[in-house]
């Protein structure tokens, strides 16, 4: 399933004997990495001509009690021109747990060196500014320890909330009679769609240094999916991009099937790819219509919402939930699919298009739209990688890496579609690009639908995985046996650890799951695509207006599910 | 009806009645049995217009058709909690609302809705014809803005300042080419009476709008600007600013706010009907083939009221065509706009009028 | 009462505006908080304005309504609303040319006096001086309009030409480069 990648060898050598050694076994090249040399070696790979590793797409922790070096930092790198991964690890011990930060390397660390502060007490020599992110400011020890207890609750009242006051560069601060004005904006706005805050500095209207505070929803997914089955793990994932749910399923779903060694069958398949590419439309709808609405134009945020409504019936009809559905299972889908199935989808395939034509037709040309967007939030593709960033937001900068392109996954390859590109890096192109994508995914859908719908169960017949049916259970000794193991130990996962990624609807949506052979996972990190872009949103607004700063929050579609777990 | 008249002008004397008590009457009947009840439907109009457009419906739940919606969204406003902040400059807070709302009613004072009286001591369909009337209009037309800044900067409130502020800018910025754009009609009319406007129409058989079709752009787009309306809402952009210059009001205060934009906005388009679109004059005034379209089997000039309610209706329904239309411009988009077009082209506007003046 | 009214509401109504306009203008440079200064000036604005009308000067009261009211007012709120007044206290406010401030006040008054003292008698009370041309009433705008661009048209270009070189260099000024 996962390509096979070859890292050149010769590059641990130009390091001491020992700082940097490959780690056999491994589902990616994956390399343990003395933080001596860390930096160093970050550099090297991010510039060498063998490596160019220019996208940092994960940084987590880990934490394994037993060891001397009781916690690693994990860094998932991805090399853009040459499709090829790999994974660092540096293991520090709990008492100097401290690690050189890699802002100077890829600018993407800097919120996620924050994350590891706040979940495992990492310190980051060299982090300008290295606060909790996720928990509340008073909030005391690191939950994603293991010795950290699940069950502990906190009351944290505002009274020792850090209150942010950016401040332009000095020497600016000239013309001292006129007042600068510091404004919240959020949590509770019209603009911030789910709970960000973003503390502004004004000069007038314009932004002339902002910071963005999030963790107003963070609801512990990761520590959470530490205490439960690996099925049970499903509807917390429905909880992450909670516009395209069912992306989320089956990005978790298929990490844990390629650490069981199992595939799903054909039928499920070929209904994640259909789902999926339904969710990828509900998605964009939701991010070009708030973007719309916030540049004021009401009536297309009434037309974009429209088709998700009509794609929420049909999931309705698959799983009997609309927004979170979890509706895949590890091993395939919860139920089989409605009979009227393909007449549905064939249905939505006719009454969407008319929706975003009108929506195009309506703003593609209108003037006061291109004067709003061409130009605003603008970032270039280089800076855009160097910032982590993936998905359409990095399409629309010219960058086209599309997981389902790059590394193909489900039904991609067989079928015949393109990636959108534009150049612009802004909030028309992102715009632009997620029109184009809507299309391209109704006409992957069409493919698929012309083919046919395969014959079949829609879960892996193994009594291991999948739960025997309520007839077989209440009639067979057997099954009951399979299903109370399975209802109370869970799915045996066996020891190891994984990284794989789909194309979510904004951008690569990662799981790293540890396993220890239990029951229950060891540890879940996701790789949420829109955490790296939140951390630039203080980069693309400053200098520019309030105005364009609520109009490009839409089009970078952060979920705050996802951004916060 | 007449009988009634005679009785009262017996009893008051002619003085007080035809200065006091004629003008009290018709400015009770023209606010609260016109413009009142036009706010209240305009407000579910604007919504079961623009559901319409937005692939919904729009209220339809408070007797048939939501018509009995305005009744009871007034009812719901009054009752409702009257918040003021805290460390609000109270008086600002309370003065504000006021100031909106007045300047509108009394610029419905000099519209004339219908003719003047055919015959001495008829009826004539406007409160009274003044003969600086356009400058009043003008005048008071840029008062409102003072509510809102007031509002604004007495709330206490960062958005309600900032909503004030980008009002104070967008009224200066617009009320220039506004100016210029009505010095049109007024030079081909030769008086600033508004009675006197229509009655030009008349005569030159045509309405303004033909000859002057850009100063009636200039002054749709200023006027849209002035009632902060879409695409110019930006003193109350709600994605932005989260409700601009009312953000802190509730209740009754908020109503207020309400119903002056509302007002505003019949204001801006009673102004317009009547300098561009002749008036109560029926379309085609000089074709005589068509004055059948004068209706005059209605009593004493309802036929002119008629046809002014027409036209203000199709010019209310732009107003909402618009906010289902137009994204919102940005501030200095806005500014932009008003400086480098709207006041060029009202000036070259208002040169060739004054040539054409000139020379004809 | 009723007569009262009628036959005095001219002078109740004048003493009424008057006073307002000289209590805000007090106000304009006895108040502390600026926007306060600000709104008593917008105040003595609007009561002058209503003593324009009184005099059958209805252009001028419109145009002082329009011009001062409408839009030197806001662009005064505007600035202040922008200005930091926490840091504005200590700015001194005041020059400190106190004597030349004083000379050119007793000019002023000199220059309104000798104004006020060589009108004639008669001239406040006459209703139709504003309003006709040749003893002929015309109302106000048009009188205006001809005295403005026949006897005093020199003087009215001059104007033109200082607000012109003033906006140039307003703009000048304001320029960000």
């Amino acid at each position: 399933m996962a390509p096979t990648v070859t890292v050149p060898t010769p590059l641990p050598e130009k390091f001491p004997e020992g700082t940097v050694v490959e780690q056999e076994g491994m589902d990616q090249p994956t390399w343990v990495v003395q933080r001596e040399v860390l930096k160093d070696l970050a550099l090297e790979l991010r510039d060498g001509p063998e490596t160019q590793f220019d996208l940092m797409l994960d940084l987590c922790g880990t934490d394994y009690p037993e060891r001397d070096q009781r916690f690693e930092a994990v860094y998932h790198l991805y090399s853009l021109p040459r499709g090829e991964r790999l994974r660092l690890k540096v293991p520090v011990t709990e008492d100097v747990p401290t690690l050189p930060s890699l802002i100077d390397v890829w600018k993407a660390c800097d919120w996620f060196e924050r994350e590891a502060w706040d979940m495992f007490g990492l310190r980051f020599d060299g982090h300008p500014n290295l606060r909790r992110i996720l928990t509340h400011e008073a909030f005391q020890g690191h939950p994603l320890r293991k010795d950290y207890d699940p069950a502990r609750r906190w009351i944290l009242t505002e009274d020792k909330i850090y209150r942010p006051h950016p401040q332009p560069p000095e020497g600016e601060d000239d013309d001292d009679i006129f007042e600068r004005m510091t404004i919240n904006i959020g949590p509770s706005h019209p603009a911030m769609h789910g709970t960000f805050r973003v503390v502004a500095t004004l000069d007038g209207e314009t932004i002339v240094a902002s910071e963005v505070e999030i963790g107003y929803l963070h609801r512990c997914f990761e520590k959470m999916a530490e205490t439960h089955t690996w099925q049970q793990v499903i509807p917390y994932t429905d909880r992450l991009n909670y516009c395209s749910s069912f992306i989320n399923n089956v990005a978790y779903c298929k990490t844990v099937e390629t650490m069981l060694g199992i595939e799903a069958p054909p039928r499920a398949v070929w209904a994640r790819t259909i789902l999926s590419e339904f969710s990828r439309i509900m998605d964009h709808c939701v991010a070009n219509g708030s973007t719309l609405v916030d540049a004021g134009a009401l009536t297309n945020f009434w037309y974009m919402f429209q088709p998700r409504e009509e794609i929420y019936g049909l999931l309705e009809a698959c799983s009997g939930a609309r927004l979170t559905v979890s509706y895949g299972r590890i091993g395939g889908l919860s139920a089989d699919l409605p009979p009227d199935f393909e007449a549905r989808c064939r249905r939505l395939l006719e009454i969407i298009p008319p929706f975003i034509d009108d929506v195009d037709g309506l703003i593609a040309k209108n003037r006061i739209w291109l004067d709003r967007s061409v130009g605003v939030a603008a970032i270039s593709g280089e800076e855009a990688v160097n910032w982590g960033w993936t998905g359409p937001c990095l399409r629309a900068s010219g960058v086209g890496y599309d997981v389902r392109k790059a590394h193909p996954y489900d039904l991609y390859d067989t079928v015949d579609w393109e990636v959108p590109i534009f150049h612009g890096g802004d909030v028309h192109d992102r715009y632009r690009v997620r029109m184009a994508e809507i299309r391209q995914s109704l006409s992957i859908i069409r493919q698929l639908l012309d083919r046919g719908m395969p014959e079949g169960p829609v879960i892996v017949d193994d009594p291991h995985i999948a739960l025997p049916s309520k007839e077989a259970c209440y009639n067979q000794m057997e099954s009951m046996i399979y299903h109370f193991k399975l209802i109370m130990d869970g799915i045996q996962v066996p020891p190891g650890e994984r990284y794989s990624m789909v194309e979510g609807a904004n951008g690569e949506l990662g799981f790293y799951i540890v396993s220890d052979g239990g029951g229950k996972p060891y540890r879940v990190k996701v790789r949420p695509p829109c955490f790296p872009m939140m951390s630039t949103f203080s980069r693309l607004i400053e200098g520019g207006t309030v105005s364009d700063a609520v109009v490009s929050l839409g089009g970078l579609n952060v979920i705050a599910g996802e951004l916060e777990r | 009806m007449s009988g009634l008249l005679a009785a009262m002008l017996e009893a008051t004397g002619p003085t007080l009645f035809h200065y006091v008590l004629v003008p009290l009457i018709k400015i009770a009947i023209v606010l609260f049995a016109g413009v009142l009840p036009l706010i209240m439907y305009l407000v579910l109009a604007e919504r079961k217009v623009l559901g319409f457009m937005q692939a919904r419906v729009g209220p339809n739940r408070v007797g048939l058709w939501g018509l009995l919606q305005p009744i009871a969204d007034v009812m719901k406003l009054l009752v409702k909690e009257d918040v003021v902040p805290r460390r609000a400059v109270r008086w600002a807070f309370v003065l504000g609302p006021c100031l909106v709302v007045a300047p509108a009613f009394v610029i419905f004072s000099v519209i004339p809705f219908g003719p003047p009286a055919a015959t001495e001591g008829g009826i004539s369909w406007f409160v009274t014809d003044i003969n600086v009337a356009l400058l009043m209009v003008l005048a008071l037309a840029t008062l409102p803005v003072y509510g809102i800044i007031l509002g604004g900067w007495g709330s206490n409130s960062k958005f309600s300042l900032l909503g004030g502020l980008r009002s104070a800018a967008q009224m200066i910025s617009y009320e220039v080419p506004q100016g210029f754009a009505l010095v049109g009609p007024l030079l081909l009319a030769g008086t600033m009476s508004l009675v006197g406007i229509v009655e030009a129409q008349r005569d030159l058989g045509m309405w303004f709008i033909v000859p002057q079709f850009v100063a009636f752009f200039v002054f749709l787009v200023a006027g849209v600007a002035e009632s902060n309306r879409n695409p110019f809402d930006l003193p109350e952009a709600e994605s932005e600013l989260v409700a601009g210059f009312h953000t802190e009001y509730t209740g009754i205060r908020f109503a207020l706010f309400f119903l002056g934009e509302y007002a505003n906005m019949i204001v801006v388009s009673s102004v317009a009907v009547t300098l561009f679109l002749g008036g109560w004059l029926r379309p085609f005034p000089s074709v005589e083939a068509l004055s059948f379209l004068d209706l005059s089997f209605l009593p004493a000039g309802l036929g002119g009221v008629v046809w002014f309610s027409l036209k203000l209706f199709v010019f209310l329904f732009v107003y909402i065509w618009f906010r289902g239309t137009f994204p919102r411009y940005r501030f200095d988009q806005l500014m932009a706009l008003g400086w480098k077009w709207m006041i060029p082209l009202a000036l070259v506007n208002l040169f060739l009028t004054g040539l054409v003046k000139v020379w004809v | 009462m009723i007569e009262l009214l009628t036959q005095h509401g001219e002078a109740i109504l004048f003493y009424a505006f008057a006073l307002a306009a000289v209590v805000s203008a007090v106000g304009v440079i006895s108040l502390r908080n600026p926007m306060y200064c600000a709104l008593s000036l917008l105040v003595t604005f609007l009561a002058v304005a209503a003593l324009f009308l009184m005099r059958h000067a209805e252009l001028l009261g419109m145009v002082q309504l329009f011009v001062y009211g409408g839009g030197i007012m806001v662009l005064f709120l505007f600035v202040i609303m922008l200005v930091n007044l926490h840091r504005l206290r200590e700015v001194r406010l005041f020059n400190e040319q106190v004597p030349i401030a004083l000379v050119l006040g007793v000019l002023l008054v000199a220059l309104f006096g000798w104004v006020f003292l060589s009108l004639p008698a008669s001239a406040p009370g006459d209703s139709t001086a504003l309003v006709s041309l040749d003893g002929e009433v015309v109302g106000n705008a048009k009188a205006v309009a001809w005295v403005l661009y026949t006897e005093y048209l020199l003087p009215f270009e001059i104007a033109s030409i200082f607000l012109l070189v003033a906006m140039i260099g307003a703009v000048v000024l304001g320029r960000r480069d």
